[in-house]
């Protein structure tokens, strides 16, 4: 139905919470290795946006596709779905009751089915690309808010996903936490995984992103590449959000 | 004349010293060792001892099975009760309202003199094989269950729903994400008032006496009944009952600072 390159197909998507309508008809395609960062202001319906790509939300109407299969078919099993799609969010969420190898170890282990040795020496692996080897066997709450972060994206990467999903996942970090994650945020971009980003951070949608989304007011305004959308803006509601975000 | 902010400041460094003393202890142990002493001198405090004591087994075994069977009734009713099917979960609300309306000690007889034998009667087992210990079990095991699925449910609804999204996010099934990521953490939250429900159970054990169970209650309304020594047989009671939950509510109190030290 949808072309091979295009692993996330969402079409006429709405979404309403009781008599709220959230999302309004958006429509997108973001193809295999591409790196889409969302903008907008806060409750313009990207955070629901996101989660409705992996079914955290469920959309009212429309359509969501996941390399090729339909989320909304009664048929799908959206845990097999969502095995393949990381999710990090601005909470990190980690499990506090168990370490950090642990939190990396229990997906693979029960969704993956791994050995417990497998599953050991591919969160190793991870911990090591997020930075963090040394740290696991300590628990989430003798961490700080950055290596949190690190690990729930190790956590997410152990399961060898093929799309990364990313809930404004600096917005809650301490300013001098936030670089060590953009920084592995980027080099998995470089590495070639298709993500799709809710963030307000510039810097990483210049370097990293290959298309920018602005939403408002549950709408998609503009979808264009980093440096039009940020330099050179064609909406005035794009124009306005972003005097108010340079500001500072 | 000093500033009244300074004055305030003495005062409670005095107070910490002093009121923070936990003299209600000192009462209450002062009470036990007197009639420990008791006991141990007077003949007759001590043959209502020796009679009654026999008891603390069954009201242990009483106590730690009702317990047990509690747990398991009110973990399933509690996870009923948060569950988002709605036949599933009015039953388990349809369970604990009904147990939480009528008093205990009606609930012991009505289980007992005929929901028991109704049993019997469905399941083709004798009424009178099932012996009045067993009916005692269960009896409290039920009651307890509704109140420790209420803990269960409150100790379900503390975890953050941010810990079962991100359980789901990676491919977990509900029930996964329920059993290895949301339970764990709550029981944990939810310990000490399941610990507090534990010495309740202890003390609500005396009302099986109505089924004449021979634990210590009804070992003590025997003595009382035939020797005419009340004093000694409810003071010795009163003593052991005492000692036993204090000597519990002291362990649950140091556990839940270590808990409180661990961090969460």
């Amino acid at each position: 139905m949808t072309d091979r390159e295009d692993i996330i197909v969402v079409e006429s998507l709405h979404k309403y919470f009781g008599d709220v309508q959230a999302v309004k008809n958006v429509n997108f395609t973001i193809r295999r290795g591409e790196v889409v960062v969302i903008v907008g202001p806060s409750g313009s319906g990207k955070s629901t946006v996101l989660r409705c790509l992996n079914h955290l939300e469920v959309p009212t109407h429309g359509a969501v596709y996941i390399d090729g299969v339909h989320l909304e078919d009664k048929k799908t099993n959206i845990n097999a779905v969502r095995a393949e799609v990381g999710m990090v969010f601005q909470q990190f969420n980690l499990f506090n009751h168990l370490s950090v190898i642990d939190n990396v170890m229990i997906a693979q282990r029960l969704v993956r089915k791994r050995s417990k040795e497998e599953a050991r020496s591919i969160a190793m692996q991870q911990l090591e690309r997020v930075g963090i080897p040394e740290k696991a066997d300590a628990y989430p709450r003798q961490l700080s808010g950055g290596q949190q972060q690190r690990v729930a994206i190790a956590r997410s990467l152990a399961m060898e996903p093929k799309i990364m999903l990313f809930d404004e996942p600096t917005s809650a970090l301490d300013p001098e936490m936030i670089k060590e994650v953009l920084d592995v945020m980027l080099d998995l971009a470089k590495a070639g995984m298709t993500m799709v980003v809710v963030t307000h951070e510039m810097g990483f949608g210049r370097s990293a992103a290959d298309r920018v989304i602005f939403m408002d007011d549950g709408q998609i305004i503009e979808i264009a590449p980093p440096d039009q959308l940020y330099a050179n803006p064609q909406h005035a509601r794009t124009k306005l959000f972003l005097s108010k975000i340079l500001k500072h | 004349m000093t500033g009244p902010e300074l004055q305030l400041q003495t005062e409670t460094d005095w107070r910490s010293a002093w009121q923070e003393f936990p003299y209600w202890l000192i009462a209450i142990i002062g009470f036990l060792v007197l009639v420990a002493i008791l006991i141990f001198v007077n003949p007759e405090y001590r043959q209502a001892f020796d009679f009654i004591v026999p008891g603390i087994a069954l009201t242990a075994r009483i106590t730690f099975f009702g317990f047990a069977i509690a747990m398991v009734i009110g973990l399933m009713a509690g996870l009923g009760r948060v569950s988002r099917n709605t036949i599933i979960r009015n039953t388990a609300i349809t369970y604990i309202e009904f147990i939480r309306g009528v008093p205990t000690l009606v609930l012991i007889l009505t289980v007992s003199f005929t929901v028991v034998p109704a049993a019997s009667n469905l399941f083709g087992f004798e009424n009178s094989s099932v012996p009045p210990e067993a009916r005692g079990i269960i009896s409290l095991a039920i009651i307890y269950g509704a109140f420790m699925a209420e803990i269960f449910r409150a100790g379900i609804e503390s975890i953050p729903s941010g810990q079962m999204e991100a359980a789901r996010s990676l491919g977990m099934t509900y029930t996964q994400a329920m059993w290895r990521i949301i339970l764990p953490q709550a029981v944990r939250n939810v310990s000490p008032a399941l610990g507090n429900d534990f010495i309740a159970m202890l003390k609500d054990s005396s009302l099986l006496s109505v089924l004449a169970i021979r634990e210590i209650t009804q070992r003590s309304r025997l003595y009382a009944g035939s020797t005419f020594r009340f004093d000694e047989a409810y003071l010795v009671l009163t003593f052991l009952y005492l000692s036993m939950t204090i000597g519990l509510s002291l362990l649950l109190r140091w556990y839940e600072r270590r808990l409180g030290k661990d961090g969460r």
